[in-house]
């Protein structure tokens, strides 16, 4: 089971020398350009981020970029590791071309007020992006905060959430990306979250929204690949869930919960999510409902509203939903200006509550090393959020606060818990070729689908042509293979000798090895089928010893040279082949095999063909051969006294010993 | 079927109307094809299976973890010893472990990162292993030092290399790779083969038949489909379809007749080669993230999946059950194997480590 203590252990024991770890993390921001670029640069600059990295212009030049996608905040890497020590590289030059943190102050107003257009937006556009979005906060936030859902605030959300995006298209570039992301979120598949009237679950764009505007040109890119990010079949998959969770009455129960001298908003237990979990998926039993659980935490979906660390407990312990705004779906990957902004205002929040967790403060004094020269700007953004926040209902900052911290707890994970915004490095490149016409071959067919679906066609023709059983035969068959193999299945039937992985006691390896006797249920296989036999170095040389006595041992010595001419390196194969043709099927051959004529024209065919014979020019007449051998020889040996005897040899061997566990033979 | 569906290429047929008339028939296709299979559909797997016993209880724990990489583990593969273990990982790293004391054997690092496969050959003297670098490099496994000096490039795609196995011989080396091939590859000379050209999206996964030829081979790839080739001509002799997103894994059943599928869409799919369709789903409501590597029990009843939530999942193939669940990983599981011999199973993961079951 999944214990976030012992995760949390390890991981930092396996990076104790980086707070995040450049090696796990440097895919985290799924298909933005960084990971790959930083990892792998010829392969980057081709791949799909890579060009957003180029059109965002960036105050500093290669600093956010290299710091923001790989290794969050990593300056330091430790050069034991390819990618650590590239992630590194990718941060140093930034941190030295940057003057002394120090005296950032005056030296970087220049630089702030030059990157106007760039990321993040100036200190005047922020605060018009403030006080609009906080027009609309405060209405969608008492919807979020009310538990009784009334379609006037539901209303009032949407209108509201109309009015940032209007402010935000005359505004800035970073307020452009606010309500581009805002307006994509309304377009995103999830109608029943207005319809089924749950105010928790209007998406209010919170207040950190100009804080957490990630580049326009990026951003926008993103959006337009959104349904084609690797991880969106599973997040719409857990969001369809999350949906069910917020159904009002058939949901979990959300409730405000007074507490001493305070109110805590909008919450569930854990307890009462894992029996709604238990009570309406075909879990089996808690433990995979707790991971359930579990799973739709680490994604950011519900949130404990006082850890970092994103887990669900059986208990009392209080979790909240997160606001579809903030959802992984969305694509966020918010840059380290973003995060500094955060990190910022958390410390003008002079609240117990919201202090500063160790590894935070780590992370915020990193960060202001690296952004030395853009701090003023910096502080001033958190500086005015935080005077919004502060206008701000109480409950509703509760609320907000949590959720905003839950996304960061996605996005900059507790050292130790799993970053799942990770994607698989193969599945970014296939997205990310297919939407630029890079070298990835998905691309180049869906330029062309007319070849696409000529393929198919020709496929299915190929299917329609194919003689087939009848779905009850082969059933029959792969069940009858069962009854064959299950006493040899280790997982199903406990073996004779104890299972080393089980008892620590190679006994069962050294026996096989040594013992000059093969164990009954090895004979007893070689019945099942002539590969079983052939398998078998010990069976294939009783078989060969059958033939031999048969007078027919040339057919297994010529189906045995084939196969082994069909694994030589390519150079020792045309050799091989005259070796084989003179042996066996030359007309002169001292060795011939009963092999009828067609094949053996198609093998000199084959052998004399003018582009050189290939390794696989006696297939036919091996295959000849080796049904041959199976009908007739085979079925004779199974039959005679040669294996009856070897058989009844090994069975009085077993019998004469107890055949108890442990007992050494 | 009639070949008369698809117009030649009329010079006045402008370029959508074929198009639609070509996805017409691709779908008359499918109706007749669907038509065809379902008069052989006469009963399910799981009422013939009916009459086999409950697998009420399996004894598997885990029993060993194998610490050492840095990053997430991308490819694990057992040596034919029975008790060996290669694996590649993230951080550019290939190691060797002796399985059963958990004891490093052998480290090597690569000049590139995502190792995404690596295997053993048959003589267990060799490994085989690429990936971001879209290279297939051999490694005899001798000294450390030596390892790296005598490493030898052996294919190059034009993309990443997804996966590799050796077909019955230390000789040659297929892989898959993410250029939407898979390449037939002579391992002294680097000479190609033979290639295989057919997915439409990138091949994420290939399996040797295990019948006496070993002329076969099954391919699972981001088109959605499972295709058998042929090794000597190259061409697709058999496809299935079905899954709604990539296949990430293929493996024949252990009869050679049958192979199991894992993909993103969350399921694991049981194709018939005979019956030449789909026979079994292995879904639940419940399981929701994707599957990435799938692998049988040597009769073939227990189907190993390793999943995106962290855990794998042991499927009954002919019952069509779950049997139980396998937690312990703490990210996701990026593949299973189950050992030569069918004593253990391998998990490699996310979260930096290998798991040994028994």
């Amino acid at each position: 089971m999944v214990t976030m203590n012992s995760e949390a252990d390890k991981t930092q024991a396996t990076n104790a020398s980086s707070t995040a770890a450049p090696a796990k993390t440097d895919c985290s921001s799924s298909s933005s350009s960084d990971p790959l670029a930083v990892t792998i640069p010829e392969e980057a600059q081709s791949s799909g981020g890579a060009g957003g990295a180029g059109g965002t212009p960036s105050p500093l030049p290669n600093g956010s970029k290299s710091g923001g996608g790989s290794g969050y905040l990593d300056t330091e890497g430790s050069p034991a590791l390819a990618t650590e020590s590239v992630a590194a590289t990718g941060g140093t030059p930034m941190e030295t071309a940057s003057p002394p943190a120090t005296n950032a102050t005056t030296a970087s107003t220049a630089s702030a007020s030059a990157s106007t257009s760039t990321s993040t937006a100036t200190s005047t556009s922020t605060s018009t992006a403030t006080s609009i979005t906080s027009g609309a906060k405060s209405a969608a936030v008492t919807a979020t905060t009310s538990s009784s859902a009334t379609s006037s605030s539901t209303a009032a959300a949407a209108s509201a959430g109309g009015k940032q995006s209007g402010g935000g298209s005359g505004g800035s570039g970073g307020l452009l990306t606010v309500s581009g992301n805002h307006h994509h979120h309304h377009h995103s598949p999830h109608p029943q979250q207005s319809s089924a009237g749950q105010s928790a679950s209007q998406p209010p764009p919170p207040p950190t929204s100009s804080a957490l505007a990630v580049p326009a040109a990026s951003h926008h890119q993103r959006g337009g690949k959104n349904e084609d990010a690797p991880n969106i079949l599973v997040y719409k998959k857990m969001e369809a869930i999350i949906e069910k969770m917020q159904a009002e009455s058939t949901g979990v129960a959300v409730r405000t919960v007074k507490a001493f001298m305070s109110k805590v908003p909008s919450v569930f237990t854990g307890a009462d999510l894992v029996a709604w979990i238990l009570k309406n998926f075909d879990v089996e039993d808690v433990t995979e409902a707790l991971h359930f659980a579990h799973l739709l935490s680490s994604h950011g979906y519900i949130f404990p509203i006082d850890d970092h660390a994103l887990t669900v407990k059986n208990d009392g312990t209080f979790y909240r939903f997160q606001t579809p705004y903030f959802w992984p779906s969305n694509c966020w990957e918010p840059e380290n200006t973003d995060y500094a902004v955060y990190l910022c205002k958390r410390t003008m929040q002079n609240k117990t509550r919201l202090e500063l967790a160790d590894y935070e403060a780590e992370n915020l004094a990193k960060l202001q090393k690296m952004f030395s020269r853009k701090w003023e700007f910096i502080f001033m953004q958190a500086e005015s959020q935080s005077k919004v926040a502060k206008k701000r209902d109480k409950l509703e900052r509760k609320v907000l606060d949590s959720q905003e911290r839950a996304f960061w707890d996605v996005h900059r994970p507790m050292p130790g818990c799993v970053n799942t915004t990770e994607i698989d490095i193969k599945k970014a490149y296939r997205r990310g070729g297919s939407s630029h016409g890079t070298g990835s071959a998905g691309a180049s067919l869906a330029k062309n689908p007319v070849e696409q679906l000529t393929r198919i066609i020709a496929l299915r023709k190929q299917k329609l042509e194919r003689r087939t059983i009848k779905v009850s035969k082969a059933a029959e068959a792969l069940v009858a293979y069962y009854d064959q193999y299950n006493e040899f299945d280790y997982f199903i039937t406990s073996p004779e000798l104890p299972n080393p992985w089980q008892t620590d006691s190679t006994e069962m390896w050294d026996t096989e090895k040594n013992s000059k006797e093969v164990p009954v249920r090895r004979v007893k296989r070689w019945a099942f089928s002539l590969r079983e036999l052939l398998n078998d170095a010990i069976g294939r040389e009783q078989f060969t010893k059958f033939l031999e006595k048969e007078y027919s041992g040339e057919n297994l010595k010529f189906w045995e040279s084939v196969q082994e001419m069909k694994a030589l390196p390519q150079s020792e194969i045309k050799e091989a082949i005259q070796k084989i043709w003179q042996e066996f099927l030359a007309p002169e051959a001292p060795c011939p095999v009963n092999v009828d004529s067609k094949s053996v024209e198609l093998a000199r065919e084959a052998v004399s063909s003018p582009s050189g014979p290939n390794r696989w020019c006696f297939d036919v007449a091996a295959s000849h051969v080796y049904h041959l051998m199976k009908s007739d020889s085979y079925s004779r040996y199974l039959r005679s006294d040669m294996y009856k005897d070897y058989l009844n040899c090994s069975r009085k061997k077993i019998k004469s010993i107890p055949n108890l566990f442990g007992v050494k033979r | 079927m009639s070949e008369a569906a698809v117009p030649a290429s009329n010079a006045n047929a402008n370029a959508s109307e074929k198009m639609a008339s070509l996805v017409r028939e691709a779908e008359n296709l499918k109706t007749k094809l669907e038509e065809e299979r379902q008069k052989l559909n006469d009963v399910n797997l799981s009422n013939i299976a009916e009459r086999l016993e409950q697998i009420a209880y399996v004894n598997i724990k885990p029993r060993k973890v194998l610490k050492g990489h840095q990053a997430k583990v991308l490819c694990t593969d057992w040596s034919p010893d029975k008790r060996h273990i290669i694996s590649s990982s993230q951080d550019g790293r290939l190691i060797i472990w002796d399985a059963f004391t958990t004891n490093k054997e052998h480290a090597v690092t690569m000049p590139t990162t995502w190792i995404m496969a690596c295997a053993y050959a048959p003589s267990g003297n060799f490994v085989a292993c690429g990936g971001l670098d879209n290279k297939v490099t051999v490694y005899p496994i001798t000294s450390d030092e030596e390892m790296a000096a005598k490493k030898r490039t052996v294919g190059t795609h034009t993309s990443y290399m997804s996966c590799c196995i050796y077909p019955n011989s230390d000789q040659q080396i297929l892989t898959g790779s993410g250029d939407s091939t898979c390449a037939l590859w002579d391992v002294e000379s680097g000479q190609l083969l033979q290639s295989f050209h057919g997915h439409s999206g990138d091949v994420m996964a290939i399996d040797l038949a295990p019948n006496e030829t070993g002329n076969t081979f099954v391919s699972g790839s981001c088109d959605r489909m499972a295709f058998i080739w042929d090794m000597r001509s190259g061409h697709v002799v058999q496809s299935f379809e079905g899954h709604q997103s990539d296949v990430n894994s293929v493996k024949f059943h252990p009869c050679g007749d049958a192979i199991a599928t894992g993909s993103d869409d969350s399921s694991c799919r049981l194709y018939d080669m005979r019956a030449d369709r789909e026979v079994a789903v292995f879904a639940k409501e419940s399981i929701i993230f994707g599957v990435n590597s799938v692998d049988f029990s040597v009769s073939g009843r227990l189907l190993f999946a390793g999943y995106n939530d962290y855990t794998v999942n042991l499927w009954d193939t002919l019952k069509s059950e779950r049997v139980c669940l396998l937690y312990g990983h703490e990210n996701k599981v990026s593949c299973v194997q189950v050992s030569p011999d069918g004593t253990a199973l391998s998990t490699g993961s996310w979260d930096y480590t290998i798991r040994v079951w028994a």
